[in-house]
């Protein structure tokens, strides 16, 4: 079943551009990444989702239903962390989680003790007197204390320490585990690496690829290095080859396609060395941008 | 409604209400001890006021008052009253929806389970309730200093109760206007200046009507909607007047509703 599915969305800002014709879906117990640069439309994404702003023209659904006419009634299965974390400044933390808890018809008070347990978060804090990764923590168990369905992250890890950011991740493979829906958006792609099924890549506001993770990796590309007297980046000029450089005798390239028309061209030529990899997801991503 | 947001927006107003509703009542308190003193030198005092130039009277609301009546001179305090619950009434409006904006904390609020004609309606309850506790301070406060100072002489209660009634009506006035204006500008950086602005510039509207000759732009003016001097004078509303103040309160809400549900909530930027 799909959990999400997004038809068409488009947003613009008066006459600046947010997303333009954004169409993908995700499945339940999906870990769905979202990666693009900043600028590129993942928070706008989000927000559409959550209905904080209402779309040009397209269509969103989740669980079944319409964001924009059903939003209080799907916001009740959502865990949301945004990539900004900003909450009452007067308040405690756990007055903070306690109001927010009183949105939800469930009682989360053992939620909210093991989840700042594990998050480390003190709870008779002010807000005010927080750094910014604690905030973030505050962020993380707020956004998961009424066990929600599908969780939003959007780039959740900035300002985590790498501890966190790890107890943070095992955090989400758990609720993953039970059959969480997560929809995690991101510019770090080692992290979307590590934790992702599929992901899609937004660039300008348009999704420009949505791919199963092994799929983008071992199918679509290969990443070639070739160094071979007689061969030079000319050699290549085949369909599929991209970005193709030369250095010190070395032709590098990326592949896709059928890897026996490269073969063919270093047949008879007598190659000193040759590596044929998988390119990793943040040189597929950067294939994207250029 | 939301009993959960109108409990937080009536703790996170409390202070506020506290502050404000201390404030009038002091404002009352103080002046209406003068009273007996000014009440003892009844002509003396109306004879100067019949010397201040026209203008002068004008802007202090005194050309229908006799200071010398309990009612009269509370009227003349009123208008310093109003003057505060405008400010305050502002405050409330301007700040209603733009605070959690400005202060980033919609995102967390919105992405709650609720709807945002339950937000708005959650808020301004809140907000009405606060007003309505510095409106029962005031009356509290009027009535033990009238009882205080009033120096034997009567007064009819009906009227005070009539004007300490009129509050509300003009509170509200300011609290949907700046709610519709904070909602039509980008961004709300500061509540202040938008409150401080609209309250005295309503009040400058009344104060110096004489001076825009003809034109009659008193009429779009709370203060003049529910001007205290005319109330005491005729012993009741002007229904007209108060009926455009009404009219605007409930055009300005419901334009409020239309726009805050339509909102783009502006992302951290």
């Amino acid at each position: 079943m799909s959990v999400i599915e997004v038809d068409r969305l488009t947003k613009y800002y008066g006459k600046s551009r947010g997303i333009v014709d954004v169409s993908f879906s995700e499945e339940e117990g999906e870990i769905f990444g979202f990666i693009g640069p900043n600028g590129a439309g993942k928070s706008t994404t989000i927000r559409l989702l959550l209905s904080l702003i209402h779309p040009s023209s397209g269509r969103a659904r989740i669980f079944g239903k319409d964001v924009f006419a059903h939003g209080p009634e799907i916001r009740r299965d959502i865990g949301y962390l945004p990539s900004e974390v900003h909450y009452y400044e007067g308040m405690k933390v756990a007055d903070l989680l306690k109001y927010s808890a009183s949105f939800y018809d469930r009682d989360c008070t053992q939620r909210i003790r093991e989840l700042s347990e594990t998050m480390e978060l003190e709870m008779n804090r002010r807000i005010s007197d927080l750094s910014y990764g604690n905030k973030k923590k505050v962020g993380i168990v707020q956004g998961l204390l009424h066990s929600p369905k599908l969780l939003f992250l959007d780039e959740p890890t900035a300002g985590l320490d790498p501890l966190m950011q790890r107890r943070f991740f095992e955090l989400i493979r758990r609720e993953n585990a039970r059959g969480v829906t997560v929809f995690f958006s991101s510019h770090i792609l080692g992290e979307v690496q590590r934790l992702c099924n599929r992901v899609g890549i937004i660039r300008e506001g348009s999704l420009v690829e949505v791919s199963d993770i092994r799929t983008l990796q071992q199918n679509n590309y290969k990443k070639v290095r070739v160094t071979a007297d007689g061969l030079n980046a000319a050699s290549f000029d085949l369909p599929g080859v991209t970005d193709v450089q030369t250095e010190n005798g070395t032709v590098y390239f990326l592949f896709k396609g059928d890897i026996n028309s490269v073969l063919q061209r270093m047949n008879g030529v007598r190659v000193a060395d040759v590596t044929i990899e998988e390119p990793t997801l943040e040189e597929i991503f950067m294939h994207y941008y250029e | 409604m939301s009993a959960n947001i109108f409990r937080h927006e009536w703790r996170a107003r409390q202070r506020s209400v506290i502050v404000w509703s201390l404030a009038v009542a002091a404002v009352i308190f103080i002046f209406l001890s003068f009273f007996s003193g000014f009440a003892d030198q009844a002509g003396l005092i109306n004879e100067m006021m019949a010397r201040f130039p026209p203008e002068m009277r004008a802007a202090f609301g005194l050309n229908d008052m006799d200071l010398t009546t309990v009612l009269g001179y509370y009227s003349f305090v009123f208008l310093f009253v109003q003057l505060c619950l405008a400010i305050q009434a502002g405050n409330y409006g301007f700040g209603l929806v733009s605070i959690e904006e400005s202060e980033l904390t919609a995102d967390f609020l919105l992405s709650k389970p609720v709807s945002r004609g339950q937000v708005l309606t959650s808020k301004l309850l809140a907000a009405l309730t606060a007003l309505v506790v510095t409106g029962l301070v005031l009356s509290v406060s009027s009535l033990v200093s009238i009882s205080l100072f009033r120096n034997g002489r009567d007064y009819d209660a009906q009227t005070l109760l009539l004007l300490l009634l009129s509050t509300v009506i003009f509170q509200l006035f300011f609290l949907g206007v700046g709610l519709l204006v904070s909602l039509l500008v980008r961004r709300v950086r500061s509540v202040t200046p938008y409150s401080l602005g609209l309250g005295f510039g309503a009040y400058i509207l009344i104060a110096f009507s004489g001076l825009f000759g003809d034109v009659k732009l008193e009429l779009i003016t709370p203060f003049k909607h529910l001007d205290a001097a005319r109330i005491v004078h005729q012993g009741a509303f002007d229904t007209p007047l108060v009926l455009i103040n009404v009219a605007v309160t409930v055009v300005c809400v419901a334009v409020s509703y239309w726009l805050y549900i339509r909102r783009d909530i502006p992302a951290v930027s």
